[in-house]
Parts: C-alpha cells; structure tokens; sequence
C-alpha cells in the first residue's frame, strides 16, 4: 500500500492538474461563444454571394469560366483544415483520419495530389508521411479576419487556375452544436453543381458583360468558401477544446474523490497500529 | 423622393445597411449612379468610394474591390473588406501608404510589386475617404 506521503503527493499534483483543465475550460467556453458570433455574422455575406453566383452561373447567358468546368483530373487538391495545438479531444486525428483513409483509397502515388494545409497538427502530419503540402499556414488567430487567410485562399484559387490540381476538396470539422462537430468533405472546386432550384431567380444586366463578372465573382467566391470553413472549423475546436478540458476536470475529480478515500484509510490503518502498539506495549509492563 | 435600400456586406460582416436616395460609385467600367427602380445589374467594382446620398446628407464608404448587385428594391456591396469613413484609422492608413510605398521602392518586378501597388492604392484610398467625413 502506498504511503499516506506518497497519496498526498499524488492528490495535490491531480488538483493542481485540474484546475489547469478548469481555466482552459473557461478560457476555450468563451473563445467558442466569439467564434460562434464570427461564424454567424458570416452567414450573411456567405448567403449573398452565393445567391449572386448561382444566379449568374444558372443564368441563360451561356457564360462560362475554367471554375465552372470540370476538366479530366490528373492532380487532386485536399485542402485540410486543423488546429495549432492539441488538447482539443479527437478534434484533429478525426478529421486526419478522414483524410488519410480517403486518400489511400483515391490514389495510388503520392503525386496524384497536394496537400493544403491549415494549421500546424495537419501539416506536420502530412509531411512526417512524405506527402507534398504545397501550401500551409499555420498560426491562425483564433478570432480570424478574412485578411488573415486570403493570401493563402487566393493561392489556393491560383493553384486550380494554373492547372497545378484539377479539383479541391475541403476537410473540416463542421460545428453542429458545442458537443457535436462532424467531420465534413466538401466539393470546392470546380463550381460544378448550384442549386437550381430557386426559380425565382432575377435575371441581370451584366456590366461590362458576364463572362469579367465571373472572372472578379468566382475567385471571390472560392476564397469565401474557405474563409467560410475556416470559421466553422475554429469554433468546432474550441468546442472540442472545451468538452475534452470538461472531460479532463471531471477525470481528475473522480481521481482525487478515490485518493481521498485511501488516504483516509490509510491514515486510520496507521492510527490503529500505533494504539494497537501502545496497549500492547502498556500490556507487556503490567 | 423614392429611396433604395442598400447593403454593404463584408466577411467579418455588415458594414453599412440604411435606406438611401442614390448610391454612386466606380465600377470597373466607369462611375455608376443608382437610384430607386434601376434595372437589376451585377458589375464588379474598383478600390473606390461608394457615396450615399440621402437628402443633404452623404455617406462615405471605402470599398476594396468587390461587387455591385442592383435589384429592384434593394442594391447590395459585397466586398472582401470595407470601411466606414467613420471609423478609418486615419494614422493606420498613413502607415499603411508608407509601408506600400517603401515596398514598392526597393521592388524587383516580381508580383509583389504588384501586391504593393494595390496596398498603396487601397491606402490612398482609405485617407482620402478619411478626410472627406
């Protein structure tokens, strides 16, 4: 049986541990609430642009842009999205597992596709397996401003206009509810299929024409896609974040309860002895 | 007089929402003045002012680019930045021109030049509509 020195020890350093969990905790609650609000003030220019590109690209002028054609596919782009630190639960290695899985049954050599990865858990898992990460950023603010990744949205738009991949596909942690996140495969280029079936759709004048509206709109699109999942993907995180530190600090209370419990036995163990050994000593006086 | 109403939107949200009279401002293809019941129109737009005029009263706002989108009953601006002149930072946008221009002094024709040029024309920009307020 341990020591009641050994327990001691043991019971300070689980509460010291827990109360580490139980700010994180707090701080990733209230990163969340921020990051659910940045998510939600988006939706509105999310909503409009998309409104505006379908209507255009369903529209009947019959304009058309290398985005909107899907080309024989030679090279794959995976665009992942990941966290720059751990302890977020199965935030990351859910998604990496998705991604992996998939891409092994997809392709057969490594240079069948790149690698677009954000955030720092995703790109050192690529590269430790030898796949060629084409671009990464890594270091994301956890409230992001779309000026924090358009550079690397405008590169990842360039890629597919350059012909260096032929479709592109994003990997992130939808945000469903601060206990739920699922991992989520989206189509982002080519703009293949839009929503046809709002009807109602208001049939433009195109100033100068359509075909220079498309080519300001589409990339503008694209890059919204991204800055869109981006947003998604970080209050996922800092939801799993905040459910895996509860977890954590439940773990490490349970822990502490059963600690106590054996430090009281002990502690009476030894108190017993000790007057066990007094009458006997008293006895053998007598 | 009849007004429109009209909405400036931004990835890190709404800028500018109200009913105006007329709303004028750069596209691509030349200035463009709207009003109430204009034929709808899509036409992308250049770093420039959006001016919007209701009554003696004119709004300024500082586009980066973007689009236009007229319908009948409402015209919306949707760019990946924009700014009130109202709350442009006056002594940032200064900054910002410096840096763009000291960029594209010791440029080597590569496309960062290209990105610098259009930082400093964004900046420009930004302190004109700054001091129009």
């Amino acid at each position: 049986m341990a020591s009641l020195r050994d327990i001691k020890s043991r019971i300070t350093s689980t509460k010291k541990t827990s109360q580490i969990t139980k700010a994180m905790q707090m701080v990733s609650a209230s990163k969340m609430n921020r990051a659910e609000a940045n998510a939600k003030a988006y939706v509105p220019y999310m909503d409009k642009i998309q409104e505006v590109v379908s209507s255009i690209a369903n529209g009947s002028t019959g304009a058309s842009h290398p985005m909107l054609v899907s080309r024989p596919v030679k090279k794959t782009g995976y665009l992942v999205i990941t966290s720059d630190r751990g302890l977020a639960g199965a935030y990351n290695s859910s998604i990496l597992r998705h991604v992996h899985k998939t891409i092994l049954e997809r392709h057969k050599s490594n240079d069948e596709f790149v690698i677009i990865a954000i955030g720092r858990v995703g790109r050192d898992f690529f590269v430790s397996r030898n796949m060629h990460v084409e671009l990464e950023v890594t270091g994301v603010p956890d409230q992001p401003s779309f000026a924090d990744i358009s550079s690397l949205a405008k590169s990842t738009v360039n890629l597919y206009l350059n012909e260096l991949c032929d479709e592109l596909y994003m990997y992130y942690n939808h945000y469903v509810s601060p206990i739920q996140q699922d991992v989520t495969e989206t189509q982002v280029l080519p703009l293949a299929d839009f929503n046809t079936s709002n009807a109602a759709m208001t049939s433009y004048e195109f100033e100068p024409n359509a075909e220079e509206i498309l080519e300001v709109l589409l990339p503008q699109y694209a890059e919204s896609l991204i800055y869109g999942a981006l947003l998604d993907g970080k209050a996922s995180e800092h939801s799993a974040r905040m459910t895996a530190m509860k977890n954590a600090t439940d773990n490490a209370k349970e822990l502490i309860d059963s600690l106590s419990l054996q430090y009281n036995r002990a502690r009476q163990a030894a108190i017993t002895q000790e007057i066990t050994e007094i009458v006997g000593g008293a006895a053998a006086l007598e | 007089m009849k007004t429109i109403k009209v909405n400036v939107v931004t990835p890190d949200g709404p800028v500018y929402d109200a009913e105006v009279e007329m709303v004028s401002t750069k596209a691509k293809s030349g200035e463009l003045g709207i009003m109430a019941g204009h034929v709808p129109t899509v036409a992308p737009l250049t770093i420039g002012a959006v001016r919007l005029k209701n009554g003696s009263n004119t709004d300024y706002v500082a586009v980066n680019g973007g689009f236009l989108e007229v319908r009948p009953d409402v015209v919306t601006i949707l760019a990946q930045s924009a700014e009130r002149a109202e709350t442009i930072d006056l002594a940032r946008a200064q900054a910002a021109k410096a840096r763009a221009e000291q960029r594209l002094q010791n440029n080597d024709g590569s496309n960062d030049a290209k990105r610098a040029d259009l930082a400093l024309k964004r900046a420009i920009n930004r302190i004109q509509i700054a001091e129009m307020r």
